[in-house]
């Protein structure tokens, strides 16, 4: 299933089904949000229509976009050859539409691309407004972009990003440059190890290539270490599964979505709506979440993660002290076969290894020919142009 | 052996802002109908993020000047989580981490004696809705969800029902003259923590708290009540105190505990990463500063420099409506004493004839100012001019009209009122007769018919004299 909302067979954009159109339907991938029709549109949805675009539907996305490339929908997702399909990056791969929207919150859209060998651009946190993103962790998650190529992404970027005052996170610049006007020559290049060295021989060869590409267009490249991902991965777990259980819970069954029809009391009502409602990955991201906020636990699970993200945090810009880009795998593989959905929960975990950097620091990450790339925040158009010229090569 | 009482506060309070604390909705107070008020923000719809309204923050401010706080200029939000129909993000966004205001100090004066009470911290906070409850089900309003309160906390400095009530009513006072609250009817809501001690004793009792608390009637009561409940405990075994959550029981007269499931939440308190820290710089706290307005005791002051009482002193500044507007008729050049006797007097006289509250009266300060200067003058008499002011309360009529349009203008021509006087007397021979016979009162109906024939537009002092010279 590519579209949960078909809209307008003519559009060019689609958009995740976790960021809302004004009047459709909006499920996030999720039973508990049924027949939950929002009375306004995300500001870069809206920002699209202004500008002329026309929104082709609601793409099907795992249960509130915490999965790997959307698995854990409710109304079910396209399998090749038992290798999962992402909605959003079928629709752009094969030209049904020119860009899509997707919510990065913990790499799904990343991986994707790197899966159809298409761009995704997750802008630096902040550029582009989350009014009208069903949210789940907030302090990390970002819309994006994904298109067939930079040149697409930056266009779209360019009309969604912008301080918009109905975000109190949004930065105040009104318009950023996303002209593609860098260039690879001269531009210090570092390859993390530690994210790359474990992947699939074919991620490795992606990166190769890739590397080799830079080299060919004037980069020097090194290879580094990074060697607190372990706790990156934790303090980001800690914080989206935090931040996931308090936003979630406002889908009680009370004021709109599914209700049970099971109940007695006002109790039976929030219980068996949301065990009803909710799968396997969002029940416990939300259990594992509250345990992290709970008495006693708070000073060693949540405080601990902010403290470990403002340490990695620093490292990163350290890194950017002397490098202009990182470059790594996205994924540890290509493709994923589909598996136990019982194993969801570990299975992102591991798997946000790749993409934990961006999501916990907050500076961009495009990924390109199969590999991820980042830069120092609001160096989004040097990333951008990167991929606009080693894609021409 | 005795006891002392050791009490604390937390008093919820509606700031007076135009707005929800997140979402540009009008208060509860301007609604009509349930959910009235209403945005997606306020309702709990997915994605919608909240965008902190300024006024709030400013007015926090004003009420940490007000009561002696240090000013917290890096203020954060967090999100408390907790499930309740009312609720309908199932958080409410409060400040745990970082409140507003902290430490702060405040006099309180009972039977003459004043103590010091510490403020612990005030912090901003969002409103719930409200449940309705029918035969079969229960309805809700989000009206009240999300209007900002302020929760002030203070130290458990008090020793006395008494303390608690004349600190409630100061600080209802303090905070309505500032423009902070309305603190309209109910608004006020008090959690009130409580336990005795053997006078002397260091030791903190078994502390109980007892929740949600309006009036004052009911909290004086309460604290009473549930002191003797511990000191019986304490005494004579009748009971083992816990530390406990409790209601009142207005009819009753009694606390009893909340049900254990009520009180037995886990917050699960994180900084809201949607509202970034509010930084309230020095340039900024200075323009709060600056838009304070004199303090209660600092009113109070400056009108006993000015020549009044202090009865009267006081009773203009506790309440801000009235300061207001003998500021405004002294700032038009009235002698200060004359505007407090017209203002307390004739003023609060017709209010209270009238079933006005104080701080509902609106008067025109140019108006009121006319009146008092035509008295000065002799134009009117004070009885033309009281009844000329009734009207401008009541009818906002402007003064001068009136006086010639109802012929209240003084009556200078002597000829006449003696003319009317000479009458009075004509009529009323058994009064003048018990006049001369000793009972001096026997006058006054008189002195009345004379005034009345006059409709109040002679001075009684001027009927006085021409009477007493016209019998004799």
């Amino acid at each position: 299933m590519r579209y949960i909302t078909e809209i307008n067979k003519n559009g060019n954009i689609a958009v995740d089904d976790n960021i809302l159109v004004k009047d459709v339907l909006a499920s996030a991938g999720s039973h508990i949000l049924d027949s939950f029709a929002p009375l306004f549109s995300a500001e870069a949805v809206e920002r699209l229509e202004k500008s002329g675009y026309t929104i082709s539907g609601k793409a099907n996305v795992g249960e509130f976009g915490l999965d790997l490339l959307g698995e854990t929908s409710y109304y079910g997702i396209d399998t090749e050859n038992g290798n999962l399909k992402n909605a959003a990056a079928s629709l752009v791969s094969s030209g049904d539409v020119e860009a899509a929207l997707c919510v990065d919150l913990n790499g799904a859209p990343r991986r994707a691309a790197a899966a159809e060998d298409i761009i995704f651009i997750k802008p630096t946190y902040s550029t582009v407004s989350r009014y009208g993103v069903i949210a789940c962790a907030c302090s990390g998650e970002q819309i994006g972009v994904m298109a067939k190529n930079a040149k697409k992404a930056a266009e779209i970027l360019s009309v969604i990003a912008g301080h918009d005052d109905k975000d109190g996170t949004s930065d105040l610049k009104e318009a950023y440059d996303y002209s593609l006007n860098d260039t690879v020559k001269g531009k210090k290049v570092c390859i993390i190890k530690e994210l790359v060295e474990d992947a699939s021989d074919e991620v490795k060869k992606s990166v190769a290539d890739y590397k080799q590409k830079l080299i060919d267009l004037g980069a020097t490249v090194e290879e580094i270490s990074f060697k607190n991902l372990d706790a990156a991965m934790s303090a980001w777990q800690i914080l989206l599964s935090a931040e996931t259980c308090n936003n979630l819970s406002k889908f009680d069954g009370v004021k709109y979505g599914y209700r049970t029809p099971n109940f007695k009391n006002i109790d039976d009502i929030y219980v068996n709506t949301r065990t009803e409602g909710m799968g396997f990955l969002a029940k416990a991201t939300i259990l594992y979440g509250s345990d992290a906020l709970s008495k006693g636990r708070y000073e060693i699970c949540y405080d601990k993660a902010m403290r470990i993200r403002r340490v990695i945090t620093e490292e990163i810009k350290k890194i950017f002290e002397n490098y202009d880009i990182i470059l790594t795998a996205a994924a540890s593989s290509k493709q994923f076969e589909s598996y136990d959905l019982k194993d969801s929960f570990n299975k992102v975990f591991e798997e946000s290894k790749y993409t934990v950097l961006a999501s916990l620091s907050g500076c961009p990450a495009v990924v390109t020919n199969g590999v991820q790339l980042m830069a120092d925040s609001f160096k989004d158009n040097t990333l951008l142009s990167i991929a606009n010229a080693t894609w021409e090569v | 052996m005795g006891y002392e009482l050791v009490i604390g506060l937390e008093t919820h309070v509606e700031l007076s802002t135009e707005s929800k604390l997140f979402c540009s909705c009008g208060g509860h107070s301007s609604a009509n109908e349930p959910n009235d008020c209403v945005c997606p923000a306020c309702s709990g719809m997915p994605g919608m993020l909240p965008v902190v309204n300024r006024h709030a923050i400013e007015l926090a401010v004003k009420a940490g000047l007000m009561l002696n706080c240090k000013i917290n200029q890096y203020t954060t939000f967090d999100k408390k989580s907790y499930y309740y129909p009312d609720l309908p993000a199932a958080y409410q966004t409060t400040q745990w981490f970082h409140p507003i205001c902290v430490e702060g100090l405040v006099d309180v004066e009972v039977a003459g004696e004043t103590r010091q009470i510490g403020i612990k911290q005030i912090h901003v906070e969002e409103d719930a809705g409200k449940l309705v409850h029918t035969n079969d089900s229960s309805l809700v309003d989000y009206n009240r969800t999300s209007v900002p309160l302020i929760e002030i906390v203070t130290k458990p400095d008090f020793r006395s029902s008494a303390e608690v009530i004349s600190y409630l009513k100061a600080l209802k006072s303090k905070l309505q003259f500032a423009g902070i609250s309305e603190c309209e009817e109910g608004a006020m809501r008090c959690d009130i923590n409580i336990s005795v001690r053997p006078e002397g004793s260091e030791v903190l009792g078994v502390r109980t708290e007892i929740k949600n608390m309006s009036s004052l009637t009911s909290i004086e009561e309460a604290i009473n009540k549930e002191a003797i409940r511990h000191i019986d405990a304490i005494e004579r075994r009748t009971e083992i105190l816990v530390q406990e959550t409790r209601r009142w029981d207005d009819v009753k007269k009694r606390t009893f505990p909340m049900r254990n499931k009520e009180t037995a939440a886990d917050y699960r308190y994180f900084p809201d990463p949607n509202v970034m820290p509010v930084v309230i710089d020095d340039e900024w706290l200075a323009e709060i500063k600056a838009d304070m307005p004199a303090t209660v005791s600092e009113q109070i002051e400056k009108y006993m420099s000015l020549g009044l009482s202090e009865k009267e002193a006081n009773a203009a500044a506790a309440e801000a409506n009235l300061s207001a507007i003998l500021d405004g008729v002294i700032a038009k050049g009235i002698e200060a004493k004359t505007a407090a006797g017209w203002l307390l007097t004739d003023g609060l006289g017709i209010l209270k004839k009238n079933n006005i509250q104080p701080k509902d009266l609106v008067l025109d300060t140019d108006k009121f100012a006319w009146i008092i200067n035509a008295a000065n003058k002799g134009e009117i008499t004070r009885n033309a001019g009281k009844t000329v002011l009734t009207a401008v309360i009541l009818e906002n009529v402007d003064p001068e009209s009136y006086c010639k349009e109802n012929n209240l203008t003084a009556q200078n021509d002597i000829e006449l009122v003696k003319s009317v006087v000479a009458k009075a007397i004509e009529n009323n021979p058994k009064a003048i007769e018990d006049y001369k016979a000793g009972k001096e009162k026997a006058i006054l109906a008189v002195f009345g018919a004379a005034m009345r024939e006059l409709r109040g537009t002679a001075s009684p002092d001027l009927i006085n004299k021409l009477l007493k010279e016209m019998i004799s």
